[in-house]
Order: C-alpha cells, then structure tokens, then sequence
C-alpha cells in the first residue's frame, strides 16, 4: 500500500471512479458498474441469509426449544431458503461476473442491450424490496417451494413472496435474454465459437435454461395465485384441480434452475484450473458441449423431486432412469479439469484452492444425489436431513464456493488490488474445515432417519446436530475472514497487475480496473488457453513452466 | 452503442416492409377466430370444447408471431430460438404425461 499512486499499470481514469455520485450508479448503463451494484446487493443478502442459517443451527445445538419456536423456526428457514435461493444463488456468478467479464472476454465494449442490463438489475432489487416487505407483514412458513395445497390454503401472506420470485424471475430472463444476444453478436473479429472462453460458454448454456425455463415457475405462481383468489380449481383436489400438477411445474423450473445455480461455477472452475496449472485446457470442446449437455439433459428430470408424492410408477421409473443421464457430463467436465491439471505445473494460488474445495465437495454431492436418484433408495431418504447435506454439497460447496473462487480471482481485476494471501489461506481453510464438519454429519443423521425442516429432534441424533453447529461456527467465521480480506483489499490491498495470474483470456489484456471502454478498437483474438502469447504475459512470468497441451 | 450499429449492418441488409394490408387481413382474422370462440361457447360439445379453444389459440398465436411479431421474414436463426422454446414447451408436456397418463 506504499505504492498507492506508483504504479505505471494503472489508468487514472477507470470505470470505478470515470463519474462519482449515487445517481451515476444508479442510472449507470456500464456492465462493469452493473455487475458491481450486483456485488453489493448479492453479497449482502448472502450475509443475511447466512445470519438466518447461523440462527437455525444455533437451535438445533440442543434438543428442545432453544429460542425460536416451532413456528418462528419455519419462518427463519422459510426466509433463508428464498433469499439463498432467489436472492443469491440463482443470480451470483451471472450476475456479477458473466455482467463483468462476458463482455470484456468477448471483445466487446458492452452487453447487447444496456440498457435493459440496468432494467434486469432494477427487477431483481424490486423483487428483494418485496422479498423483505413480506418479512415485514408477518413472514411466511411454508419453504421456499411453495407447496400447495398448504401455499394455498396458509393465513401467512404467500402472495408476496411468490410475486417477488415472479419479478426476480424477470431479471433473470432478462439477463439470460441479453447474454444470449451479445454471444451471438458482440463476438470480436476473428473468434469464432471455438475460441470463446469456457466460462462464456457456460453462462451461454445457463442463459438458455433462465430463458426457457423460468417463464414456467412465473406462471405457475400467478396460477396458485389465481386459485387463491379467484377460487379456480387448479391445484386444490377440491376444486377439482391437481395438487401434483403444482410439483411438476414447480420442479420444471426448479430443476434446471439448479443448472442455472451450478453450470456458471463449473464454467469458472474450467477457467482457473488451466490457468493456475499453466496448461491448455484438456478437452476444450467436450467441456464446452458438456454445458449444453447439462443444459438439455438437466430439462427431463425434475420428478426425482416426486418420488414420494403419489405419481404413477412408470413416471417414477422413466424420471429415475434419466436422472442417472445428467451425471455424464458432469463427470466429463471433472476428468477434463484433472486431466488438465495432470502434468501441469500448478500454482496453488487462493482461486485454485476454491477450484479444489469445489471439485471435492461438489463430488460429495454428485455422488449422493446419485443415490437419491435410484427410486429404491430415495424412498428412504426422501424429507431427511440427507437431502439437507447433499444440496449444501451441491449448492454452496459447488456455486457458492466458486462465487467465493470467483471474487478471489477477478478482484484484483475488478478492483485493482491485491487481497492479502495469507488471510486468503487462513479463511480459505476455517470455511473448508467448518463447512465439512456443519453438512457432513447431517448425511450420518438423514441416513439414521432425521427428518429435514424440523426445529427439534430426539436425544439420539444430538451428537450429529452439536458437531454440526460448532461447524457453522468454524465456517462462518472463515467466511467473514474471507470477506474482510477483500473489502479490506479495495482500500488498502496492493496494486494488482494487469494479469496477475497469467490469464490468457481478454479481460486480462486489459487494465486492472477496466476502463469504462475497454477496448478502443477490436481486439487481438488469440487462443484463450494458450499462455505462451507474449503480448499478455505483461512483466509476469506467465507461461513458464507451461506444458505441452492438447485440447 | 456497438449493438445497434451491429444490427443494422448484417441482420437487416433489405429491411422487410410489410404492407398495411397484411396487417389489417391478420387483424381481421384475429376477430373472425374470436368469433370462433364465442360461437363455441354456445354450442354445447362437452369435451370436444378443449379442442377447438386449443385449436383457435394456436392459430391466433401463430399468426400473431409470424406476422405482428416478424418472425415470418426474419433470418434463420431466430426460427431455431423459436423450435427450441416450442420443442422444450412438447418435451415439458410429453414428460408430465409420463405421469398423468398412468396414474
Ligand atoms: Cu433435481
């Protein structure tokens, strides 16, 4: 921090400080500004909904009644299940960082349409205004899944929360809408769909599933809605409706949503591991065509949701069968990222360690949404803390690691700066540590019969629950240490090069931070995985070291 | 902006100018099939009815997208956007009658 205003790299001007003032925010049509106003929404609601997690554990230390009530509890769990979901999940990674870096590794100077890029962003702030303003009239108990009949039939306000899924639901087509649009159109001269970045790929394939798959959650929440209201049978067997119907729609979306949630992370993995290896990516159009791949497949499964709920067998049967599909290619894009790193000479900077956790741990979770996925087995774990276990694995040690990974690799081009690395280590492993101990024993427990959403249990599955919530401690302090670090970065970090890791995708041709246009004319297409481009290696020693790769 | 500039150039090299003609036939076509739908009100076809609503809105929502929305004159690639929604919308169907027909 002594070389505050030293360094020859840095461009006075950038898109951080080219107009001051919160009005220049606001009404900001930069994707750069967009993605940051992202940053800040998206991370503060990730610490809210993590408080509302700490909280539950903290109930669950000891059997009995701690200090939430059966009732209080399932509005905590109702409020962290959405705002982890449709607040943060769902938009993390595309939002912040496709909005950054989608542009910038095309070439372009923007998105297709800016304009309705600051739009998207003004849904999803009126669907989290919404979000909280049904906090304020009373909350809602009934989980993020909105199950009718319950949804339908509760006093607690649910049109609130369904219509702020709706609007969030919008800024996610919308966004989906515009990404697809600037691939096809805004590619520079010269780049081909071969030459994309994997991580354009990725958020290409996670767009189409926002586009074509989030209109059917929106109109299925209009439909409860409508039933509610307007007494039409749909859902409700009394009416004549069907309350199974409401499951299918609701998973159709949900299903592939969770490809929405999972595809961008594997798309920065597939980013950082041929980076920090100094290695061309291995297999660079079986990854790329592997997120299409998820995308189609990861379509046909949602009844493995249903098991249990009353649908016909030969339903169950074809939807077990499919579901075991969607493992191939994500197992394609695993053995890719190995054998990349295989005989790689691999720096085990803060992004790669992220790369690691999510590679184990999204594993873990893989494997045992496998075994959910056989009809048999499902049957008993169905509503146990198992399920609770394997989408924490899936769903924060997969997305939400890689957002973590994500902001360790693109801050010091966002910013500018450097975090300070042994902070990094120290809070990248208390969160490794404390994450396994928090989820791990919920499997044991689910397996022995714990159910999930339950503010109480009995005396035998203590010891589980007690070594699950000294986890979240452990975790959460590292996540806040991981947080601090990269605030304290912004201030007071050191001056962080241009390419600071050897990248050879665009946004590392260009200054650390951007200017507000990146690119005066089109730039220098080159191979993305390919580190012995001179013109990128700055004064870095990018590229030693590199092997001999074949894609 | 880049986008716009990019547009112009290679998407629409002749713009299509659709005649006001075209546009008044659709709209009048539109009503003629509202028509349909009041006539079927009347009618009574017990469960035939669910046909002829489906049958009118696909052919009012064809003709809305081919003609008032473009579709019908623009380049091929927004063809393949359009069967990709409808082919998922068929798959969706398909797959909850996975169900709905056995039970
Ligand atoms: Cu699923």
């Amino acid at each position: 921090m002594s070389s505050d205003t030293a360094m020859p790299d840095l461009p006075e001007t950038n898109y951080i400080n080219a107009e001051k003032g919160l009005k220049s925010w606001l009404t900001t049509i930069d994707h750069k500004r967009i993605a940051l106003m992202y940053l800040i929404a998206i991370g503060g609601f990730f610490v809210v909904a993590m408080g509302l997690g700490f909280m539950m554990r903290l109930e669950l230390l000891n059997p009995g009644e701690q200090f939430l009530d059966g009732a209080a509890y399932n509005r905590v769990l109702t409020l962290h299940g959405v705002i982890m979901i449709f607040l943060f999940i769902i938009p993390s990674i595309p939002a912040v960082f496709g909005n950054f870096c989608l542009p910038i590794m095309l070439g372009a100077n923007d998105v297709s349409f800016p304009r309705l890029n600051l739009a998207s962003w003004y849904f999803y702030i009126a669907g989290a205004i919404v979000a909280l303003f049904s906090v304020a009239a009373g909350g809602v108990d009934t989980g993020w899944t909105f199950y009718v009949p319950y949804s339908a039939n509760t006093d607690a306000n649910v049109m609130l929360p369904m219509f702020a899924a709706f609007l969030l639901g919008w800024s996610s087509i919308l966004t989906g809408l515009n990404f697809i649009v600037t691939t096809h159109r805004l590619r520079a001269p010269g780049m081909g769909w071969r030459q994309m970045p994997l991580f354009v790929w990725g958020i290409y394939a996670t767009s189409w599933i926002a586009v074509l798959a989030t209109p059917v959650i929106g109109i299925t929440l209009v439909l409860v809605l409508i039933e509610r209201y307007m007494g039409i049978g749909i859902f409700n067997a009394t009416m004549g409706g069907d309350p199974i119907l409401f499951q299918h729609l609701f998973w159709i979306y949900s299903h592939p949503a969770v490809y929405v949630m999972v595809l961008p992370a594997m798309a920065v993995v597939s980013e950082i591991v041929p980076v920090f290896s100094q290695k061309r990516i291995f297999g660079y159009r079986f990854i790329a065509m592997s997120s299409i791949a998820i995308a189609a497949i990861g379509s046909l499964v949602w009844a493995h949701h249903m098991f249990t709920s009353g649908m016909a067998d030969e339903g169950r049967i074809i939807f077990s069968f499919l579901t075991f599909f969607v493992s191939v290619p994500s197992a394609v894009k695993v053995f890719n990222w190995l054998a990349t790193m295989y005989k790689g000479s691999i720096k085990v900077d803060p992004p790669m360690l992220f790369a690691f956790a999510f590679i184990f741990l999204f594993s873990i979770g893989g494997f045992t949404g496998l075994l959910q996925g056989a009809l048999s087995v499902d049957i008993h774990l169905h509503d146990t803390a198992f399920i609770v276990a394997h989408f924490h694995y899936t769903m924060f040690g997969g997305t939400g690691v890689m957002f973590f990974g994500a902001m360790y690799y693109w801050w010091p081009k966002m910013f500018g700066r450097m975090y300070n690395r042994t902070m990094a280590y120290v809070g990248f492993a208390m969160f490794f540590v404390g994450f396994n101990t928090l989820y791990f024993p919920l499997f044991i427990a689910g397996l022995k019969g714990m159910p999930r959403r339950y503010a109480d249990y009995l005396p035998e599955y203590h010891s589980y629950h007690a070594l699950s919530t000294v986890g979240s401690w452990i975790m959460v302090t590292g996540i806040l240490i991981l947080f601090a670090n990269l605030i304290w970065a912004i201030k007071r970090g050191k001056r962080a090069e241009r390419n600071p890791w050897g990248g050879a995708t665009l946004e590392w041709a260009v200054a650390s931070p951007p200017a507000t246009h990146q690119f005066d004319g089109p730039p220098e297409v080159g191979e993305p995985y390919d580190y012995k481009i001179p013109h990128l290696g700055d004064d870095e020693s990018a590229g030693s070291g590199a092997d001999e790769g074949k894609a | 902006m880049d986008a716009a500039a990019h547009d112009t150039h290679d998407a629409h090299d002749e713009p299509h100018l659709t005649p006001y003609s075209v546009y008044v036939g659709i709209w009048l076509a539109l009503i003629a099939l509202t028509g349909v739908t009041v006539l079927a009100s009347v009618v009574d076809m017990k469960h035939q009815a669910i046909f002829v609503a489906l049958f009118v809105a696909t052919a009012k929502s064809t003709l809305v997208v081919l003609y008032f929305m473009h579709i019908a004159f623009e380049n091929r690639v927004f063809w393949w956007f359009l069967l990709s929604a409808i082919a998922t919308f068929v798959i969706f169907v398909l797959l909850t009658f996975a169900d709905y027909a056995y039970r």
